[in-house]
């Protein structure tokens, strides 16, 4: 078996906020192995967010080892964290953080704006649209986000996180803006594409939305308190599957 | 493979674009930015041209005054304290014009100047104008053509015959529409009859109307006008220009040697030198240019700060934009050169329009005024490359400030 994609080695990170110290994450050791689908859970204040953020490399730890596909982060500069984000990471929000007044092609395709070496136009044309097609939005490229539901800008959110082929995709309670079927929804497209084989790692709140995922990880005060194997994780196909049924049978009635 | 150069082209243009599409989505917002940069391109190109179009005018008017030109005043006549202004003093004679002609190689033509003011009267109507007599090489001094006729000769100046040549407005004002060629003219009851009359030259230096005279021989002046020995001035014209200093020299030294003026005091004539004068107007009017550059260009950088201001507003109110594209991996770099394309572009948009307005100004100006401004491409240049300049100059706090903000605390911004 291929060495972890996360290996995190007493990691601790803490903030200084008016001359006191406040430890958001005390020691964290953790290994996530290729393929793996975990929930990262969490009251808030519980040290999750702060976790996320550095495992996305958009914050660097105070103490201890990352190491991202075998690579070091800490000590990196903002310089080589924007190349590993750009290059190994996905990111899905929870406001979808999506460009406005920008189609939802040209925000599939600006993760590639930024890559090295530069992509033609072409293929980024190509990458995103093969993107958006995978998350199932193939009719949608023109579309501003505000002409889009929550769970179809969820969804472009997706693509682009999908567009340059990372290693990990961060969800950051992917579903907390979304109605319950949407998120089953979505859930589901997580589901598909671990199947596949990508890696992901999302922060919630909500057991229900844990519930989906292969493994999770309680923290509290800064570490973590369980870390646990889903045995029977929830099926979202199935679910569709079964509110469908539901629905086309109360309209026959 | 590409190479670093290549990548960061290929990275400038794909920039260039997204800079490009920020500036379309908020069009009022930067047109009004870019205001400030067209007015000053505008007032900067339109001033320069002014400004060079003036001195054009100027120098013409000076060129006017005719090729090479040297003047040799009479002092002025002080009598109880009271200075009666120059060629009032009777200090030059014909004497003093032949041994200039002897003695002075680079003399080329001479006319004697007598000037008097009289009633002209001819064709049942009457009009005072200037009665000035010269020789006939005065048109050539003077780069002076004749509308119709001929101007008179050695022969009738030698005879002091009574022959005219007449200026524009004092036809016009006489004559009306007719042909005054042929005609007689009395001045102070001494019949002349006109030879030729003298093409419209315009206003003079001073403002004097040039074309309101009658130019008769100065020997005939000398005995019937004025009844006087003494020359008001001397025209003369110098073989080049290079030579005109040393000319000068030479005439000052030999007239007060013949006026027997001795170390110490001070010379009883002036010497008036056409091209002191141009350089002077030019030395002015160049002054005068540059102080309409500057002035305009004043309002450059206003409109410098102007995009300095709204970037850093772009930059604030954006600040989620940039936190999401920290987050899909944009380097700081990429987040400046973007912020620091859009100010450049807004600013060369603003030279592009106000370049436009400015020839455009100067145009209007041209039409409405009495001399035609020149548009100079170098204006248009130097506004474009200060334009440039100036967005990148204020163009890169902000931009600066954008590449430097977590991507955290980006993303979290509402």
């Amino acid at each position: 078996m291929s060495a972890p994609v996360i290996q995190l080695r007493d990691l601790a990170k803490t903030y200084q906020t008016g001359g006191v110290s406040v430890a958001a994450v005390r020691g964290v050791t953790l290994d996530i192995r290729r393929g793996d689908f975990v929930a990262v859970m969490g009251a808030s204040g519980s040290g999750k967010s702060t976790l996320m953020n550095t495992l996305g490399c958009l914050d660097q730890p105070t103490r201890g080892n990352y190491l991202l596909n075998g690579v070091g982060v800490a000590g990196l500069d903002r310089r080589q964290l924007a190349e590993l984000r750009n290059r190994q990471l996905g990111f899905v929000f929870q406001s979808f953080n999506l460009l406005a007044r920008t189609s939802a092609l040209e925000n599939v395709e600006l993760p590639m704006l930024y890559a090295m070496p530069v992509i033609s136009r072409r293929e980024r044309r190509q990458r995103a649209i093969a993107a958006l097609a995978r998350v199932g939005l193939a009719e949608r490229h023109d579309h501003f986000p505000s002409q889009l539901s929550g769970g179809q800008q969820q969804r472009v959110a997706i693509a682009r996180a999908l567009v340059n082929r990372p290693e990990l995709v961060l969800a950051d309670e992917p579903t907390g803006n979304l109605d319950s079927r949407t998120s089953i929804e979505i859930m589901g497209l997580f589901q598909e594409l671990n199947a596949s084989g990508m890696t992901l790692v999302m922060v919630t709140h909500e057991l229900d939305v844990a519930a989906y995922c292969q493994r999770i990880i309680v923290m509290r005060d800064g570490e973590i308190l369980r870390d646990t194997r889903n045995e029977n994780p929830r099926s979202a196909a199935a679910e569709i599957r079964a509110l469908d049924q539901a629905e086309r049978r109360a309209s026959h009635n | 493979m590409f190479t670093t150069l290549q990548v960061l082209l290929l990275q400038s243009w794909q920039t260039f674009f997204i800079a490009l599409r920020a500036l379309r989505r908020n069009k009022l917002r930067s047109g009004l930015t870019a205001l400030g940069i067209i007015i000053g391109v505008a007032a900067v190109v339109a001033m320069v041209a002014v400004g060079n179009g003036a001195q054009a005018s100027i120098t013409k008017q000076v060129a006017a005054l005719g090729e090479n030109l040297l003047t040799v005043f009479a002092g002025s006549k002080r009598s109880g304290g009271v200075s009666s202004g120059l060629g009032s003093a009777s200090t030059i004679t014909l004497a003093d014009v032949e041994a200039i002609l002897r003695e002075v190689p680079d003399v080329i033509a001479v006319s004697p100047e007598i000037s008097s003011s009289a009633q002209a009267i001819a064709n049942g109507r009457n009009w005072s104008t200037s009665i000035v007599g010269e020789s006939p090489e005065y048109l050539r001094i003077r780069d002076w053509k004749l509308a119709a006729g001929s101007m008179f000769t050695e022969r009738e100046v030698r005879s002091a015959a009574k022959v005219a040549v007449i200026g524009s407005k004092t036809a016009l004002e006489l004559f009306g529409p007719l042909n005054p060629v042929g005609q007689s003219v009395r001045v102070k009851n001494i019949p002349f009859v006109i030879t030729g009359l003298l093409e419209t030259k315009g206003a003079g230096m001073a403002g004097q109307n040039q074309d309101d005279r009658l130019i008769i021989p100065y020997t005939t002046a000398m005995k019937r006008i004025t009844g006087d020995r003494y020359l008001r001035s001397v025209n003369l014209q110098i073989r080049q220009a290079d030579r005109m200093e040393i000319a000068q020299a030479q005439i000052t030294s030999l007239l007060r040697q013949r006026h027997r003026l001795v170390a110490g005091q001070s010379d009883d004539f002036n010497i008036f030198n056409q091209k002191d004068i141009a350089d002077t107007v030019s030395a002015v009017t160049g002054t005068v240019k540059l102080l309409l550059g500057a002035i305009s260009s004043l309002s450059l950088v206003v409109g410098g700060i102007g995009i300095m201001n709204i970037m850093l507003v772009s930059v604030t109110e954006r600040t989620r934009e940039i936190g999401i594209r920290m987050a899909v991996g944009a380097q700081p770099s990429a987040i400046q050169l973007q912020f620091l394309i859009e100010a450049v572009t807004l600013s060369l948009l603003g030279g592009l329009i106000g370049v436009a307005l400015g020839v455009g100004i100067s145009v209007f100006v041209g039409k409405a005024g009495t001399f035609q401004p020149v548009v100079s491409a170098e204006s248009i240049l130097l506004a474009f490359g200060v334009s440039f300049v100036i967005g990148v100059f204020f163009g890169f706090y902000p931009a600066r400030k954008a590449a430097a903000l977590d991507p955290i605390d980006a993303l979290r911004y509402e």
